[in-house]
């Protein structure tokens, strides 16, 4: 009976869900870094790239690069935010190897933009092909420094330290806990991914950690307050933040369901068991004794050219309303004007987005074909794509050029081929691109048969080699029909129009 | 004694010079900057018992003296500092010169760049001879608590004080205060005609006044810090030492201005070629502030102040009582967020990417911890734990918070004084002649900080421009000086009063001892502080 009333009590409380809120930090694409000239490159010789501020020499002092400050902001006004007129820098300290000077310059009390919203979608629906749309408000964005990186060599007992990424521009945003699960965090990360690479404001490479996800994880029930949450790292890619994220919102349900508590901690994901693992962690304990940086006076972006102070010179400032005009087509807008100019499926707008240069493939191929965007939205998605993926190619590496596929779909538009043929037809391109269509279509001899008289000839020649079915046909199963058609395409190697040859066959038969 | 003055002496003579003297001297070929540069490097020499210096840079020092002649020989010298001595704080970086901040953990340290205002100085043909000696990191009033012991005042070794002296030179000598010390005995014993201190609560004021030599202190942000090693980014400036006002204002003109690598730099205003020759001090008023008649100001002190104050009131210049009243908080919020800075400062000396580093590598914590251990001195590593613990999250509110608050106000204070129409402030600058070194000693490095900085630092709270002029000898025969404060920007209009002011107060020219008598002296120091040091 208690155990009854017990499972009546639990089953009468709302399900538990879990909460989500997410750390990034975002590389900014910069020439040099933040507070030094050093260049920014990924994968340069160690410690080839450490001016003497980044090294911490004593006696140098940090010199904003006001690109790192107008990429934050271009950010910003693409996230919606209210972008700070005076933003101030503040000290961070900790000790660690790849920090040289002991802490980290970034913006704790008031950051460059605050107050923002992130809107993304994801897909539900049995076929995934639902589209819900949902937001995330941004908290902030704050200008950083990067660190260093570390290498501990354990068997020499030794830990490298390699400065190049050191004071490298870095925006941190903080997402507020309103996301559910671990696809909705990866819609979002993906949606930030387009944005910042439409705004050119950062790489967003996930593998190459440009862009550097954490997730704050919780669970609770729906009305009650916010249960403990655990901060997960260590998540190099979207695929693994959505895993990451699900696999520690089920941990945390279980903890919580054997009556167990879930510890205030830092985990980091295990890409190769999918698990989180508690981190050797001392940050609980840390006080990183804040303190304004004293060598930055205090950060001023202006509005319009005409509120930038006398004495100032406009060009050596970061101002509002010229950025503003600067700001790209982002990601949705994109999405909605193909949906409306090209009356594709919004799935499908998606996809042309999500994909680096596919939308300017697509849009190149339907300028230069007559056949309806519909039509080639197909071709891209399903040859182009296909073979793209399973390749492993990007779209600038495709071997076949937006002109060549819009001349095959329109030899295939036009009847000079068909449609199967053309399918057939890109394949061949495909491995001979020095070839042109016309090349590949005469070379194999693929042109339509359009003589009357000689698909006369083949389709008598089937009719009279298959009796049995013309007699089943004339019985009236009309369905028999499709299997003399297929043979026609046999004989000719698809080079017949359906439509035609159907006609002629019926004539035959009747 | 019979040994002849050393002022009397033909090198003497001509190191004893102003910068403007012997600036002419070199262009009228009266001497040559090689020449001048090997009396200045033998004068180090000669006073090396005070200690002065931690590197002496001689043979660079040669080349650029020798390029200098080549220009002035072909009637093409830079400018007013073309072939002139000078020496630098080691607390300045020196692109091939070490750069040790008096401390182990930058022993031997190299830096590969020059502080903007030391390229400034090389650029126009300046000479450096030496990096001057300093309390550890510039963190002292006494220059006594730096690696390479403490810097004795040139005018304890005058006649003047050795004949009042019962004791040995080697026990009984004065302090040159601190922590710019050792550019103030340079400047003072002759051995440069220029030096660069720095300045975060009075380290380049306090020895000044002490060893007699002018000492400015710019408005915060005229002078770059680009190079400079930090103690308080906020108060830090570079300051000047000459031996003249009018030295000062010349270098003044060529240190000032924007440095792109220095974001806290300002656009200097506009100054003239020198100072006015004829200037109207009846056109001034001259603030008094009551709060400066502090405890312990001694009575040679007072007697100066009221003997500059009624000069200028006598040559017809108002001058009129003012209030501070928030300056006597200025000493205890300095210690905070002094304290606070220096934690912040000093996290970069890791013992990674260099200085100092301890064998002990068990872990990166213990190398840390045992690196910072060693290679700081206990006024150092003290600063760094009470600043740390003012920064912790549940302290900053009560400490860090206040103190800028009680900076502000303290700012406010100064700020409505000159808006009362106030040109300028006097004030002393220290409370006394130097002391004793062994009096000095009886008490802590914070003490004493908080003793003798009383007067000079609520400037650098608020960023404003002081120098110091010496006015007379007190009956120890030791300096007494007087500070003048200014406005933001004004230092030139500081500088002007500050000339005025030198030209009535006639203060004597430095006698080293005996010549003969000086020699003895330097080897028995020397015999004595290897004995010490072994």
């Amino acid at each position: 009976i208690y155990l009854f009333i017990a499972w009546a009590l639990l089953s009468s409380l709302p399900q538990m869900v879990g909460v989500v809120g997410l750390e990034v930090h975002a590389q900014i694409q910069s020439t040099s870094k933040l507070f030094s000239g050093s260049h920014v490159r990924f994968l340069a010789p160690p410690n080839s790239l450490v001016s003497h501020f980044d090294a911490s020499l004593p006696g140098t002092l940090p010199v904003l690069n006001r690109r790192c400050v107008e990429a934050a902001v271009l950010t910003g006004l693409a996230l919606n935010c209210t972008i700070n007129r005076k933003s101030l820098f503040d000290r961070k300290h900790y000790f660690y190897a790849d920090m040289p000077a002991g802490y980290q310059i970034t913006q704790q009390r008031v950051p460059i933009a605050v107050n923002g919203m992130l809107v993304y979608s994801h897909f539900e629906g049995r076929r995934r092909n639902q589209v819900v749309t949902k937001s995330v408000k941004i908290k902030q964005i704050q200008l950083e420094q990067d660190s260093g990186k570390s290498l501990h060599d354990d068997e020499q007992s030794q830990t490298l330290i390699d400065l190049n990424r050191a004071g490298v521009g870095l925006m941190e945003l903080v997402m507020e806990p309103e996301m559910c699960c671990g696809e909705e965090a990866a819609a979002a990360v993906r949606e930030l991914q387009l944005i910042l690479q439409a705004l050119g404001t950062c790489q967003a490479n996930m593998a190459e950690g440009q862009l550097r996800v954490d997730a704050n994880v919780s669970v609770h029930r729906p009305g009650e307050p916010l249960g403990v949450r655990t901060e997960v790292k260590n998540i190099n890619s979207v695929r693994h933040l959505a895993k990451a994220i699900d696999y520690e919102i089920q941990r945390q349900m279980e903890v919580l369901q054997s009556a167990g508590k879930v510890l205030n901690e830092t985990r980091a994901f295990d890409s190769k068991s999918g698990n989180t693992i508690p981190m050797r962690d001392k940050e609980g304990l840390q006080d990183y004794r804040f303190m304004p940086e004293p060598n930055l006076p205090p950060l001023f972006v202006y509005k319009s050219e005409a509120s930038v102070p006398a004495g100032v010179d406009p060009a050596q400032v970061v101002v509002i309303d010229r950025l503003s005009a600067q700001l790209p087509e982002l990601p949705s807008v994109k999405r909605t004007r193909l949906v409306e100019t090209y009356g594709i499926l919004q799935e499908h707008s998606f996809t042309l987005v999500n994909e680096d240069g596919l939308m300017d493939y697509f849009e190149n191929v339907v300028q230069t074909t007559k056949a309806e965007p519909r039509k080639v939205i197909g071709w891209v998605i399903k040859e182009l794509m296909g073979n793209l993926n399973s390749q492993n190619l990007k779209v600038s590496q495709s071997p076949i050029s937006p002109c060549a596929l819009a001349e095959l779909i329109n030899l295939a538009e036009s009847g000079h081929i068909s449609s199967s043929t053309a399918k057939q037809v890109f394949q061949e391109m495909w491995k001979a691109p020095e070839k042109t269509v016309g090349q590949i279509v005469k070379e194999q001899d693929l042109w339509m048969i359009n003589d009357k008289e000689e698909l006369q000839k083949i389709c008598r020649r089937i009719v009279d080699s298959h009796p049995e079915e013309v007699q089943i046909i004339r019985r009236g199963n009309k369905k028999v029909l499709n299997k003399l058609m297929g043979e026609v395409q046999r004989e000719t190697k698809g080079r017949t129009d359906p439509v035609q040859v159907r006609a002629i066959l019926e004539k035959m038969v009747s | 004694m019979s040994a002849p003055s050393a002022a009397f002496r033909p090198a003497a003579a001509m190191l004893s010079l102003s910068i403007r003297e012997v600036s002419q001297a070199l262009r009228d070929g009266r001497v040559s900057a090689t020449e001048l540069c090997r009396k200045c490097i033998d004068q180090i020499q000669r006073t090396h018992y005070l200690n002065a210096f931690i590197t002496i840079t001689g043979e660079t020092a040669m080349e650029q003296a020798q390029r200098a002649d080549n220009r002035i020989r072909t009637g093409k010298p830079l400018g007013p500092l073309d072939g002139i001595p000078f020496s630098v704080k080691d607390n300045f970086c020196t692109e091939n010169i070490k750069t040790t901040c008096a401390s182990k953990m930058l022993k031997g340290y190299v830096p590969p760049f020059s502080a903007t205002v030391v390229q400034k100085l090389l650029d126009q043909g300046a000479v450096l001879v030496g990096k001057t000696n300093l309390d550890e990191f510039a963190m002292g009033a006494g220059s006594t608590d730096g690696v390479f012991g403490p810097i004795r005042n040139p005018w304890s070794y005058t006649t003047l004080y050795r004949e009042q002296s019962t004791e040995d030179p080697d026990s009984d000598w004065a302090i040159s205060g601190g922590s710019s010390g050792g550019s103030a005995a340079a400047v003072a014993a002759l051995s440069s005609f220029l030096a660069l201190g720095s300045d975060t609560g009075g380290s380049t004021r306090n020895p000044g006044s002490l060893c007699g030599v002018v000492a400015l202190k710019p408005t915060y942000g005229l002078l770059s810090r680009h190079g400079l090693i930090p103690l308080v980014n906020s108060m830090d400036v570079p300051g000047i030492m000459t031996r003249s006002v009018h030295d000062a204002a010349t270098v003044l003109r060529i240190l000032q201005g924007r440095d792109e690598r220095d974001s806290t730099t300002v656009q200097a205003p506009s100054t003239p070629p020198s100072l006015p020759e004829h200037f109207d001090i009846r056109d001034i008023c001259v603030g008094i502030p009551k709060e400066y008649h502090a405890p312990g100001l001694s009575t040679d002190t007072l007697a100066q102040w009221s003997r500059v104050a009624a000069m200028f009131e006598q040559a017809g210049a108002r001058v009129q009582e003012v209030s501070l009243p928030h300056t006597q908080h200025s000493i205890v919020c300095y210690h905070v967020l002094c304290c606070c800075e220096v934690a912040s400062n000093m996290a970069r000396f890791d013992g990674l990417e260099y200085g100092h580093r301890s064998t002990i590598d068990s872990s990166t914590d213990a190398m840390y911890a045992t690196t910072r251990h060693e290679g700081f001195n206990n006024v150092v590593r003290r600063r760094i734990l009470s600043g740390n613990y003012f920064l912790l999250k549940s302290n900053y509110e009560r400490y860090f918070v206040k103190a800028q608050q009680m900076r502000r106000l303290i700012t406010e204070d100064l700020k409505n004084v000159f808006r009362s129409g106030i040109d300028v402030l006097l004030t002393p600058t220290t409370l006394s002649d130097a002391a004793r070194y062994t009096d000095f000693i009886q008490e802590d490095n914070r003490t004493r900080s908080a003793q003798e900085d009383v007067f000079t630092q609520p400037v650098n709270m608020a960023g404003l421009p002081a120098v110091t002029v010496p006015t007379a000898l007190s009956r120890r025969g030791l300096p007494i000086s007087l500070q003048l404060i200014g406005q933001t920007l004004q230092d030139w209009k500081l500088l002007t009063v500050a000339h005025w002011m030198e030209q009535q107060v006639n203060f004597p020219m430095i006698h080293l001892h005996g010549d003969s008598d000086e020699r003895k002296l330097d080897r028995l120091v020397r015999e004595r502080t290897h004995t010490i040091g072994s």
